[in-house]
């Protein structure tokens, strides 16, 4: 199984901007494949969760045709086509789910007949769990939809990314703040020093640990969008959706 | 990683957009608003026990230009020490990397949010020359708004009258900047220090060429919704008044001519045709809350003599009354 925090940190691009793009249109088979990766991990769970909620789908059919998007992405000169200056890269994948769907019957056969094409080895149990927990959206809501499943899967993978360094800064403890108070929201029910008490730690503690953690959080979110995104303005909308900052 | 509900994503959304102020002597309260590229947070200054408005960069750019840009704008207000204008109180960059300054918080509303709260027509007007006050200093110190509108000017609960956000603000005169070699030094903790070199006076147009617009349809003179940079003086500001004191009156019964002339010479397509400046279009309200004519409105022979009337009429009846006085004199001796 994919693990989607390794895979970002596979990365490791030099931080110039928008590499990943870049990347991912390189002629260096090595340099694309880990490209390709990162978009995946990024969108997968959206695209399939996108799939099934939009184009009515059931369990079975979205896992092709995820695997067959993915396949395409992978494969194919599929990023070729896409334009920074005239779309957000999201807004580009979303557009060609759409497209593929369109082709269902095409694709689908493609995969039924075998192929050369390579599975992936997503975790579509996880991903169908989650989708019993989201509320369904209507149908004018779609877009909404598949922009808080791509929020929720950078987040995770954010997440997942800053409790690795925080244990290997021997941090461990702020990241459980972290947890704490903005994941499990247990935290609201506690003050400062009842918190300090829980943990063994100074009340001030609290405050510079949680400081710390969601000052780290906010950089590790940023980062991976801007390797993301295909230019500075896509980078600046693109983070206001994911921080919920409104747009003058 | 465990599945993210909306309530969390909703809790790591704020707590990645709030600002970091370990360490700068601020606690955060809450949040006021954002906009295009920053926020503004209600926070306490705990060395000196009192509530401050603190406005920072929301989303960072690689090349630090709109930190920049926003440390401009707090240098900018800081020369333009005005009662109808927000004193800004610090400046300097957050342990996020972030810039910030503070301010004062203005507790009022937009006047977009209370125009009918003001009153009647002469409250409004009064609100209006309020405006033109802060934003005729600005043009004497050499600063043009470029984005006035009612959602940039905050109203107290005593009537002050504030114009805000000036981040799209045009010097005229470089110098009132580039004079002010020392600013404040960013200390670590985020508070200042004196010393250290200017940095920066970038400016809006720094990284915009000709073509590029700045400021908010409706509201903008037309040089500056064509992108003609070079081309927007104090009279872009007097454009954007008019706008204002359209809004203003526009929903009052019978909108007199006077004051509908007034915003249409303000708004006049052509530059030259609108105010010379900012204290006519004021002395224009000015007198037409006294009653008298206003260089807008042309007034016809028998207009100018009916208003002569109204303002000598005590005068009139006196004499009036003398007449009738002699003439029943007159009367009563011939009988």
């Amino acid at each position: 199984m994919r693990d989607d925090a390794n895979l970002l940190r596979q990365g490791n691009f030099p931080s110039t901007r928008w590499s990943l793009i870049v990347a991912a249109r390189s002629v260096e088979p090595e340099d694309r494949r880990r490209a390709l990766d990162i978009l995946t991990s990024a969108y997968w769970k959206p695209v399939y969760k996108y799939i099934r909620l939009r184009w009515d789908k059931d369990n079975e059919q979205a896992k092709d045709l995820t695997q067959e998007f993915f396949f395409h992405l992978l494969e194919k000169d599929f990023l070729a086509r896409y334009d920074p200056q005239r779309a957000r890269l999201r807004t580009f994948l979303r557009v060609c789910v759409d497209h593929l769907i369109a082709n269902e019957d095409k694709a689908a056969r493609r995969l039924k007949r075998g192929g050369d094409a390579q599975i992936l080895s997503l975790d579509f149990e996880s991903a169908e769990g989650e989708l019993q927990q989201v509320e369904i959206p209507s149908p004018e809501s779609m877009e909404d939809f598949f922009e808080r499943e791509w929020v929720r899967s950078i987040f995770s993978l954010s997440l997942e990314r800053l409790r690795e360094e925080c244990q290997q800064r021997g941090k461990a403890m702020h990241f459980r703040l972290l947890e704490f108070y903005d994941i499990d929201e247990a935290g609201k029910e506690f003050t400062y020093e009842e918190v300090a008490r829980q943990f063994s730690l100074k009340a001030s503690d609290v405050t510079n640990y949680l400081a710390y953690a969601r000052r780290e959080f906010r950089r590790v979110v940023l980062e991976q969008l801007r390797e993301m995104t295909g230019t500075e303005e896509e980078f600046r909308r693109e983070a206001r959706t994911l921080l919920g900052v409104d747009a003058s | 990683m465990k599945w993210l509900s909306d309530e969390a994503l909703d809790r790591l959304r704020a707590a990645a957009d709030a600002p970091d102020l370990s360490g700068t002597g601020y606690v955060l309260i809450d949040k006021l608003g954002s906009g295009g590229m920053s926020g503004v947070f209600r926070v306490t200054d705990t060395a000196l026990g009192r509530e401050v408005a603190l406005k920072v960069l929301g989303i960072e750019d690689s090349s630090g230009q709109l930190g920049a840009r926003l440390l401009r704008e707090a240098k900018i207000i800081a020369q333009l020490e005005h009662p109808g204008i927000v004193p800004v109180h610090d400046v300097g960059t957050l342990p996020d990397g972030r810039v910030f300054y503070t301010m004062k918080l203005v507790q009022g509303l937009r006047l977009d949010q209370q125009r009918e709260e003001l009153g009647g027509l002469p409250e409004r007007l009064r609100t209006f020359q309020k405006i033109c006050e802060a934003v005729s200093f600005a043009h004497a110190r050499h600063v043009l708004h470029r984005d006035l509108k009612p959602q940039n000017v905050m109203v107290g609960p005593f009537g002050e009258v504030l114009v805000m956000d000036w981040g799209l603000a045009k010097l005229l005169d470089p110098g009132v900047l580039a004079e002010e070699k020392m600013v404040p030094k960013i200390a670590e903790s985020g508070r200042t220090l004196p010393g250290q070199d200017a940095s920066d006076t970038q400016s809006p147009e720094a990284d915009t060429a000709h073509g590029v617009v700045l400021g908010t349809p409706g509201y903008m003179a037309p040089e500056q919704a064509r992108g003609e940079i070079e081309a927007v003086g104090p009279r872009a500001d007097i454009y954007s008044l008019g706008a204002v004191l359209k809004f203003l009156i526009e929903e009052t019964q019978g909108t007199p001519k006077a004051l509908a002339a007034i915003a249409g010479k303000a708004m006049a397509e052509d530059v030259q045709q609108r105010y010379g400046s900012v204290e006519e279009l004021a002395h224009d309200i000015a007198h037409y809350l006294d009653g008298a004519p206003v260089s807008a409105y042309p007034e016809g022979a028998m207009t100018r003599m009916w208003r002569w009337m109204v303002k000598n009429s005590a005068w009139l009846l006196l004499i009036l009354a003398y007449l009738v006085m002699r003439a029943l004199l007159i009367l009563w001796r011939a009988r």
